[in-house]
């Protein structure tokens, strides 16, 4: 596309062995990507970073220190400064703070939305965003206008919009800030579920930092001015991970080593 | 309380504060008539009992009224029709390319600031004064809110439901037809309404100038003042107030049904 992004499996093609056992490459790496505006504003600075498929990555960072910019660049919808970005991920899916849903349709015709913009027949557009529709807990809802629907429950067709057309990499950009906490512990559970699932690559963009640990495997911390990542934490739980885990002291313990992370961390 | 009871009392207190506000109308305007204006006099404000004899009773003079009125409310509709095809379509232009929208914006608000009615006379030099003539004003006059109304409603679709079209390979067609036109039709409907009132406008002023052809409702007011015949005057200004706000309710209501499922203001009050 443009600049120095590589959109196709150019350069993860060599780690891929023979038998065609599930993707493991990354789907997304990032190698000293910078963004500056055209008005100067430089938004995020030398950030190198990988997703595996099948992984999740959380970013948190504090507001304005260039999180969305990143998603931007990670999603080819704008070409880095610097740097480089590979991404081996046909399909991308991309789920905003706000649910964006198309308010003159019905709720399964939102869903089916991106599958149609992929010149997708109708019978299996149809088909999938019943599958989804029901994996999201909206079973019922099909012809309800988003207006009907509670906040929670558009995020949810939101996300069952992306996952209808099974995207390689998905990047979501503080999708349940917005909902009040019990949503948001629903959904992250509920977002858990289709993961071990689907298992998508993902990157997530929050500043919740429990969130951030709870969804992840890697946490990424980022400072603001300019936006760089400041620290890299682990988070040891495997998948499925229970709800419970958010008050196993192990896990407390994760959530305030990010959290020092995020107060300290300067580039 | 049963739903009927409650319907009734609703239409009672949507209905009855106008209908008070009317029954106070006539009654000041036969104060007029029969008490403050004497006998001879009594031509400049005709009773509204004699209207209705005059004007609407009597089966050739409503004729010839309705007629009139038929006439102009067909010049209304084509240009109307034309208004909205047209500013449409340039609002499309002006929303995809940003100098297109550089180019002409400028001259379609020249267009809403210039008084048309100084363009009138030479519309007739270059168009003769028959329908074609009235249907121009009518454009004229109504094609700038159409335009303006249509490209704010295409231009405030929100951003990133516009990234997420482009991510998955939407083309700008695309674009137009599953997203921006169907988000800027409640703009659109908002436009007709106020269109549709300045079309009817149009049409009557277009009938004062433009005297070839069938003769428009703006005609026959101009030759019952000149005959002082009030009574078919006064009817005739009722009908076309009256012209005017079934236009501007026949499009709220039609708003109502196309956008009214899923956009609040086209279902709110007001809309008819
Ligand atoms: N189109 C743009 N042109 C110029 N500057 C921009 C543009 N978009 C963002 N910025 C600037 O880049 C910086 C990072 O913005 P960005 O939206 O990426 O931050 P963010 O971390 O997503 O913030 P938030 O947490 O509030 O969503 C900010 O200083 C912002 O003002
Ligand atoms: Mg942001």
């Amino acid at each position: 596309m443009d600049g120095g992004v590589t959109s196709a499996a150019v350069v993860a093609e060599a780690p891929r062995s023979s038998t065609s056992a599930p993707r493991s490459g990354p789907v997304l790496r990032f190698a000293g990507v910078g963004k500056t505006y055209d008005d100067g504003t430089v938004a995020v600075s030398d950030v190198s970073l990988t997703v595996a498929a099948g992984e999740i990555v959380s970013i948190v960072g504090p507001s304005g220190c260039g999180k969305s910019t990143l998603l931007r660049v990670a999603s080819g919808l704008m070409a880095p400064s610097e740097g480089r970005v590979e991404r081996d991920a046909p399909e991308i899916g991309f789920v905003f703070q706000d649910p964006t849903l198309l308010p003159w349709r019905s709720v399964r015709r939102n869903v089916e939305l991106l599958c149609e913009l992929r010149g997708m027949a109708r019978g299996e557009r149809t088909r999938r965003a019943a599958e989804m529709i029901e994996l999201v807990g909206l079973g019922g809802f099909e012809r309800y206008r988003p207006r009907a629907l509670s906040g929670g429950m558009r995020m949810r067709v939101s996300l069952a919009r992306s996952l209808a057309t099974h995207p390689e990499l998905f990047l979501f950009d503080e999708p349940f800030a917005a909902l009040d906490e019990i949503t948001r512990e629903r959904l992250n559970d509920q977002l858990l579920d289709i993961f071990v699932r689907e298992r998508f690559g993902a990157l997530f963009i929050t500043h919740a930092v429990t969130e951030a640990v709870y969804l992840a495997g890697t946490v990424l911390v980022m400072s603001s001015r300019p936006g760089t990542l400041v620290g890299r934490v682990q988070v040891p739980f495997p998948y499925p991970r229970s709800a419970e885990l958010r008050f196993d002291p192990a896990f407390v313990a994760v959530v305030q080593e990010v959290a020092h992370a995020l107060r300290t961390g300067t580039p | 309380m049963s739903s009927t009871a409650r319907t009734v009392g609703r239409a009672v207190r949507l209905s009855g504060p106008p209908t008070v506000v009317f029954a106070a109308f006539i009654g000041l305007w036969l104060l007029l008539s029969h008490v403050v204006l004497d006998a001879d006099k009594r031509f400049l404000l005709p009773p509204p009992t004699d209207v209705v004899r005059v004007g609407i009773l009597d089966g050739e003079n409503l004729r010839e009224v309705l007629d009139g009125l038929w006439s102009t409310t067909r010049v209304a509709l084509v240009g109307l029709g034309l208004a909205g095809g047209s500013g449409v379509a340039l609002a499309v232009l002006m929303s995809q390319r940003r100098w297109i929208e550089r180019s002409l914006y400028p001259y379609a608000v020249a267009l809403q600031t210039i008084p048309i009615l100084a363009l009138v006379p030479l519309i007739g030099f270059w168009f003769g004064f028959e329908f074609r003539s009235r249907v121009l004003v009518c454009v004229l006059i109504a094609v700038f809110p159409m335009i303006t109304n249509t490209l704010f409603g295409i231009q405030s679709v929100d951003p990133e439901l516009r990234q997420l079209f482009v991510l998955h390979g939407a083309g700008p067609l695309t674009r137009l037809r599953k997203l921006e036109l169907p988000a800027a039709l409640p703009s659109v409907f908002t436009a007709l309404r106020t269109s549709a009132g300045l079309s009817v406008v149009g049409a009557i002023v277009g009938d004062f100038f433009f005297r070839q052809g069938e003769p428009g409702i703006g005609r026959l007011i101009d030759l019952y003042r000149a005959r002082l015949q009030s009574e078919q005057l006064l009817t005739a200004i009722v009908l076309s107030s009256l012209l005017g706000l079934v236009v501007f309710w026949g499009f709220g209501l039609l708003a109502r049904v196309v956008v009214g499922g899923w956009h609040q203001s086209a279902g709110g009050r007001g809309a008819g």
